[in-house]
């Protein structure tokens, strides 16, 4: 919380900040959700960015929960580290997260629950009774629902948030469920602001931009960006089945297909998921389907079917930790190996992965082109950490990004090969229902075939269509755009990430060059196949180290770092991982940088 | 989701039909006396009968013998992995409603593998023809116990005699909710070709199971229901709604407890229809929901993306 000026109105100070991130703690069932998204969505219209975590226990009801927001005028790229503002509803909210509160911050807590430390020095402490304060605006029950809108109407008043703007949210939420439930949401979050904070003695204004935004600004998390960017790229058909985190995308696109005269089906597991997307695949209609690490495991073979029948097939996983059920409410980057390699044979496919939730809009419409143009499927590797994020970003222009697709049923022939082997190695497909001139018709198949389709398994013909099949990956890389180095294309040290920690990682290279360590980071979008060039820049420094949320495994390097070994035949590289369910922290990364630097220099050590 | 079909003008009509003629493909690489040519035979026949022109068919299969099925008709289609025919067909039926779509499949594929598929593919009611070749054996590796397979039945995993409790495939079905269940037998081609017929022409998901004998792994297998053999194929004796006092006593393809009583007869039970019901496909459902989704709505897509966004503001 940089301060940047202040002046006094009211007699209540005004502290003007360049950015906060607050923390609000409480139990699952207490709507602290819903308050980050309208406060997020707030900070849209505001022309602030703004940047969410949030944590939920994986149980059906109860449980500690958190919503974190880090709102400011500038762009953000992480969800920052410590908190300026922490909201403890509860003595475990304060006790567990008191230590994430940066020194001189303000605490928050409901003195109806709450107890703090009373030598407790380091923090501002306000006091608010909100329970008993919530029951006495909404009158006489008992029930303490409604407390999160008080505690909206409170940041309202101390963060001099635009009430008009979150009354109008309250409105838009609540209106349709009837004045039984609107009347008390309104009475709550009224009393909320009308809290007299002359205690306080300061109201605190979060900077906007200063020439506003270009664009107007979205809101909205990783997930429905996936299924927004699904859209407007074309899809038109999907099957999944329900797994944490996917099943939001699931969820939204069953709704809202229908509406762009698609469907997207609950199938009765995830095999027959993604047999039923392959079908509408094959059939030319644009078809993805879905899930998280257990579930792709379980789509494997017929991934390798794409590969060799070459139907093109958009396939998410949104990464959460395992192994097994694992931790299905946190984030980790360990299925990469699977995405590379799920599937028997030699099977290359397309993988991608988008690094903030405005990139998972523009990647997996990217991806969508992409498998079209290869016949081949996609794999898209999103993860819990953007799935669940809340981000504003700038509104895509849809006149360029919206695309109408329809099965080409124009006819085909004479002597058309579906599997023609090509220099390139791409041959144009064929969808049912089109006329073959000559009146041969192509099977798919997963057999071996030549160039017609028919089964072959020679072994000049099995050479030739793998060769085929690899081909024509190998020309995408010869398109995909260079790899770009954030910083100095030069220097000490290389920090390489991949997928959702792109913002810490460059955070982290922003504190550490300070500090005056020559440190540039690249990351790594396209995982299959990897851009042209990546050797180039690391033999341009003297560390190349690779962060990411998985094990370094028995060799004491995670995924992308083993890929990247393996690759380019180097064992410069060497990892920095963490397990432990959480985004990395800057802080995390710049003293992991340092000790390795360290290690490096001083082996022994 | 409709599809204009392609322009035809440049080939000749009669190189269009789904005729005899025009379908047949490769030379099957079954074993000679295999029951599955005659469902060929019947599925060439079938779609010269209803008139199909080439284009308008897919043939789907997954893995076995019987799943070599779409390589030996000139026409489109995929043979899929081992199970998992049902969920390609339906993805394919779901969003290309100009083209009728038909699953071949084995014993393996419908029953074990597969069997979830079949479930579930039965209880969406998918606008689907599916034909079960059922040898009650796992032929194309060389003789291992089916779901089918009867007690006692000796293979290289079962040398002793298989102790497993057969499927009955036509009493699953129905239990699984299937609109249209009937039993034919390869060696019977008029009553094949009749059971085909009526299964193409029902809106929704039907099947057929036929007996298709394996000659090399499962021979004489059913013989038992064929006259000439010795045995007897005793064909269900439908309801003819006709007034007489023996119609009291006729099967109604409607009564699910009746079909349920039909198919645990003792083997070989009965062949013809079991059941027949009418209710929406999930073809029609899903068009329902995108027709009223669509409904007085005049703006394009693209603008219905766009109002999506705005919502997120």
């Amino acid at each position: 919380m940089s301060t940047v000026s202040t002046e006094t109105t009211k007699g209540l100070k005004k502290v003007h900040l360049e950015e906060a991130v607050i923390r609000i703690a409480g139990n699952s069932q207490d709507g602290i959700q819903s308050v980050g998204d309208m406060l997020s969505r707030l900070s849209g219209r505001s022309a602030r960015g703004v940047i969410t975590f949030q944590t939920f226990p994986s149980t059906i009801s109860g449980g500690p929960s958190i919503f974190q927001l880090r709102v400011g005028g500038h762009r953000l790229k992480s969800v920052g580290d410590e908190s300026d503002v922490l909201i403890a509803f509860y003595q475990h909210s304060y006790r567990d997260h008191i230590k994430v509160l940066r020194k001189g911050g303000l605490l928050i807590y409901d003195s109806d629950h709450v107890t703090p430390d009373p030598d407790e020095k380091r923090f501002h402490l306000i006091g608010v009774p909100m329970t008993s304060l919530t029951i006495e605006a909404i009158g006489g029950t008992a029930k303490d629902k409604g407390k999160n809108l008080f505690l909206m109407g409170l940041i309202a008043r101390l963060f001099d948030l635009e009430s008009d703007k979150l009354i109008a949210q309250i409105n838009e939420r609540f209106g349709k469920r009837g004045p039984k439930v609107l009347d008390p949401a309104l009475k709550a979050y009224n009393a909320g602001y009308a809290y007299d904070i002359s205690t306080v003695g300061e109201v605190f204004e979060i900077e906007k931009d200063p020439v506003g935004r270009a664009h107007p600004q979205v809101c909205m998390d990783g997930n429905q960006a996936l299924a927004y960017g699904a859209i407007a790229g074309g899809i038109r058909f999907g099957a999944g089945y329900p797994i944490t985190p996917w099943s939001s995308v699931m969820e939204i696109l069953r709704v809202q297909l229908p509406k762009f005269g698609g469907s997207f089906i609950q199938a009765e597991d995830e095999i027959a998921a993604i047999g039923m997307a392959l079908g509408a695949a094959y059939g030319g209609t644009l078809a993805m389907t879905g899930s998280s690490g257990p579930g792709l495991s379980l789509k494997s073979e017929i991934i390798s079917y794409a590969v060799m029948a070459e139907v093109p097939l958009l396939i998410v996983d949104v990464q959460r930790g395992g192994p097994s059920t694992g931790m299905p409410t946190n984030v980790e980057q360990s299925d990469l190996n699977l995405a590379l390699y799920a599937g028997h044979g030699d099977a290359p496919r397309i993988v991608i992965a988008p690094f903030s939730v405005r990139d998972v809009f523009y990647a997996v419409f990217e991806a969508i082109q992409l498998m079209q143009e290869y016949n081949c499927p996609v794999i898209f590797l999103s993860d819990y950490s953007l799935a669940t994020r809340v981000e504003t970003w700038p509104e895509p222009n849809l006149k360029e990004y919206f695309r109408i697709h329809k099965p080409d049923l124009s006819p085909k022939g004479p002597n058309f090969l579906p599997y023609k082997d090509t220099p390139s190695g791409v041959s144009e497909r064929i969808v049912p229902g089109s006329l073959m001139t000559d009146g041969n018709y192509p099977i798919i198949s997963g057999l071996e075939h030549n160039e017609a389709g028919h089964p072959d398994g020679s072994p000049a013909m099995h050479t030739k269509m793998n060769a085929k099949r690899r081909r024509k990956l190998q020309t995408l890389r010869d398109k995909l755009p260079k790899p770009e180095v954030y910083g100095s294309d030069k220097g000490e040290v290389l920090l390489i990430g991949w997928g959702s920690t792109k913002g810490p990682i460059e955070e982290a290279v922003d504190q550490l060059r300070k500090e005056g360590m020559e440190i540039s980071s690249l990351h790594v979008r396209y995982l299959c196949p990897l851009q042209k060039g990546i050797d180039k820049i690391m033999d341009r420094f003297k560390h190349v180290f690779v962060a990411e949320l998985n094990d370094p495994g028995i060799y004491g390097f995670g995924q992308l770092a083993g890929l990247l070994r393996s690759v380019y035949g180097t064992n410069r590289i060497s990892g920095i991982n963490k397990t432990d369910g959480l985004p990395f922290k800057v802080r995390e990364l710049v003293a992991a940088v340092k000790s390795k630097v360290m290690q490096t220099v001083h082996p022994s050590i | 989701m409709t599809h204009e079909h392609s322009n035809t003008a440049q080939v000749p009509e009669d190189l269009l039909k789904a005729t005899r003629k025009n379908l047949a493909s490769d030379h099957p690489t079954w074993c000679p006396g295999c029951g599955d040519f005659s469902v060929l035979n019947a599925y060439f026949k079938l779609n010269e009968r209803r008139g199909m022109l080439k284009q308008q068919i897919t043939t789907i299969s997954g893995i076995g013998c019987s799943s070599r099925f779409p390589y030996f008709v000139n026409a489109h289609g995929a043979h899929f992995v081992h199970g998992r025919a049902l969920t390609l067909a339906t993805g394919l039926s779901l969003s290309r409603p100009d083209l009728h779509v038909f699953v071949f499949f084995g014993d393996g594929d419908a029953f074990s593998i597969g069997g979830n598929h079949l479930t579930h593919t039965a209880r969406k009611n998918v606008k689907l023809t599916c034909v079960v070749m059922d040898n009650s054996v796992y032929g194309l590796t060389k003789k291992q116990t089916s779901p089918t397979s009867p007690l006692g039945f000796k293979s290289k995993t079962d040398p002793w005699g298989s102790t497993d409790t057969p499927i009955n495939p036509v009493k699953k079905l129905i239990a699984d909710g299937a609109t249209f269940v009937a039993r034919s037998h390869a060696a019977m081609p008029d009553h094949l070709l009749a059971m085909m017929e009526r299964a193409m022409d029902h809106d929704g998901f039907s099947v057929v199971e036929v007996l298709s004998e394996c000659t090399e792994f499962n021979r004489g297998a059913f013989d038992s229901a064929l006259a000439r053999k010795g045995g007897q194929f005793r064909i269900i004796d439908e309801k003819k709604n006709d007034g007489t006092p023996e119609d009291a006593g006729r099967h109604d393809v409607t009564n699910e407890l009746a079909a349920l009583k039909l198919a645990i007869e003792p083997w070989p039970g009965y062949f013809g229809v079991f059941y027949q019901i009418h209710k929406p496909t999930k073809n029609d459902n899903e068009s329902k929901l995108i027709e009223d989704a669509m409904k007085g709505d005049s703006r394009s897509e693209m603008e219905r993306l766009q109002a999506m966004f705005d919502m997120t503001k």
